[in-house]
């Protein structure tokens, strides 16, 4: 593998951003959706989550780590590209531009969402309905919520495109064309699911 | 009217030593019908006088086949990467803006430093080796199908079109870009090309490689040959995910 760091590293970026990450968002995004059905489902559902066995296992080896090395790897990627949507006005270039630009806010969003909620609970505050709709009471936050949401989402769905991409999977136009349409139709679905939950603690 | 126009207006930008820095200068010149780029540069050349009625220097460009097969003019003109020599007046909206193709260092106005493609290719050996100490004989027939299948690949002649569009390809980054990679695609598709397909395949899952592609997809959107450009990188990820695993895991295929 000497000499191969550069691939080895972009695989395990695109691997980590779809298994585990982006499998722990989709559970994520449907657990919260439990709020849709009023506190008392959710804290249930929030209570089952935190007394999951192996917990700080699970958090640490399926949600941080692979999370920090896909945040700071995808950053260095972030940022050695030179946009040119002007100059080349594109539906690929545009999400090529967007998944970065997704992905930093996403990043600054996660960073916040964990600051306010886990390392709170790690300090002693307690996860719950409650927590969410006292954070989301000022509508400051809701926004930045909603648009956390929506871009995580969509960062989601359009690395899956790339995924499959990279991976080798789709590889003809055509396929391209229609993992655009199917990927595009999950990141619809996601965001319903995603701003449903957050509105209702709202 | 364009048959009633009398003259063609340029904004070019200029450089006149690789490490000075860029100028506009406009120029403009008498219309004739056809025109292209290169005729309208050749009759710069013919009387170096800019838009001002100033006397300057010639404009300094590449040229070679003039019938867009060697790559050499390649320029952006009115914003997009191409070729000067297929650039037709009549079909350019005025002024007309000439720039070098920054991707590549700049030598002077125009003319740009290609070696990095040729750079590339020797990298991901994009040649069949048929040297030997004796004669090896004949070696496997290609299929027809294949053979015109493969002839759409073999269209590229390194123009740096697609690296001029790639957003991954820059300064910050030393992505070998798409030319290049479409060419293992090309000989590794060939009969004794595929004879050395790991190599090439290990040489483009190196630093600077094909996992460097972010799928902008303006590679294929600007190539002047059609050249299925991201369909070979697709094709190609494909390959070198199977020649990871075979690497690691092991294989017979050696």
């Amino acid at each position: 593998m000497a000499g191969n760091r550069e691939f080895f590293y972009r695989r395990l970026h695109s691997l980590l951003g779809v298994i585990p990450v982006g499998l722990f968002l989709v559970q994520h995004l449907v657990v919260n959706h439990f709020a849709t059905r009023g506190p008392e489902a959710f804290n249930r559902a929030a209570h089952f989550m935190e007394n999951l066995p192996f917990r700080y296992f699970l958090e640490i080896f399926v949600i941080f780590l692979p999370l920090l090395f896909h945040a700071i790897y995808g950053l260095y990627i972030a940022f050695t590209a030179k946009n040119n949507v002007s100059r080349y006005n594109y539906f690929r270039n545009w999400m090529f531009m967007l998944q970065r630009l997704s992905g930093i806010i996403t990043l600054i969003f996660v960073t916040w969402h964990v600051w306010e909620t886990r390392v709170q609970a790690a300090f002693g505050a307690e996860v719950n309905y409650e927590m969410m709709a006292n954070i989301v009471d000022n509508p400051m936050m809701l926004g930045f919520y909603v648009l956390g949401i929506i871009s995580t989402v969509f960062h989601f769905s359009n690395g899956l495109w790339s995924f499959f991409v990279s991976w080798g999977i789709t590889v003809t136009p055509r396929s391209q064309q229609i993992s655009t349409y199917v990927t595009m139709a999950i990141f619809v679905a996601l965001s319903i699911v995603g701003i449903r939950a957050i509105l209702a603690f709202a | 009217m364009m048959s009633e126009k009398k003259t063609v207006r340029f904004i070019i930008t200029r450089q006149d030593r690789p490490d000075s820095p860029p100028y506009e200068e406009e120029f403009e010149i008498p219309y004739r019908p056809n025109m292209n780029v290169i005729s309208a540069l050749m009759e710069i050349r013919r009387n170096p006088v800019n838009a001002k009625g100033e006397k300057t220097t010639p404009v300094v460009w590449e040229m070679n086949c003039l019938e867009e097969v060697c790559g050499a003019c390649s320029m952006v003109i009115n914003g997009k990467p191409r070729q000067s020599c297929t650039a037709l007046i009549d079909h350019l909206e005025q002024p007309i803006r000439l720039e070098p193709m920054r991707t590549f260092p700049v030598v002077r106005d125009l003319q740009v430093d290609r070696s990095r493609m040729f750079d590339s290719l020797k990298k991901v050996k994009a040649w069949i080796p048929i040297d030997g100490t004796h004669d090896l004989g004949p070696g496997p027939r290609m299929p027809e199908r294949k053979r015109q299948w493969a002839y759409e690949l073999s269209k590229c002649m390194t123009c740096g079109v697609c690296l001029e569009a790639c957003p991954n390809v820059n300064s910050k980054s030393n992505f070998i870009g798409p030319a290049p990679l479409s060419q293992v695609r090309l000989f590794n598709a060939h009969p004794t090309g595929a004879m050395n397909k790991a190599e090439r395949l290990e040489a483009i899952m190196g630093d600077g490689g094909l996992a460097n592609c972010g799928n902008s997809q303006n590679c294929v959107q600007s190539c002047p040959k059609g050249i299925p450009l991201t369909t070979s990188i697709a094709a190609l990820n494909r390959e070198v995910t199977i020649q990871a695993f075979r690497n690691f895991f092991g294989s017979d295929q050696v």
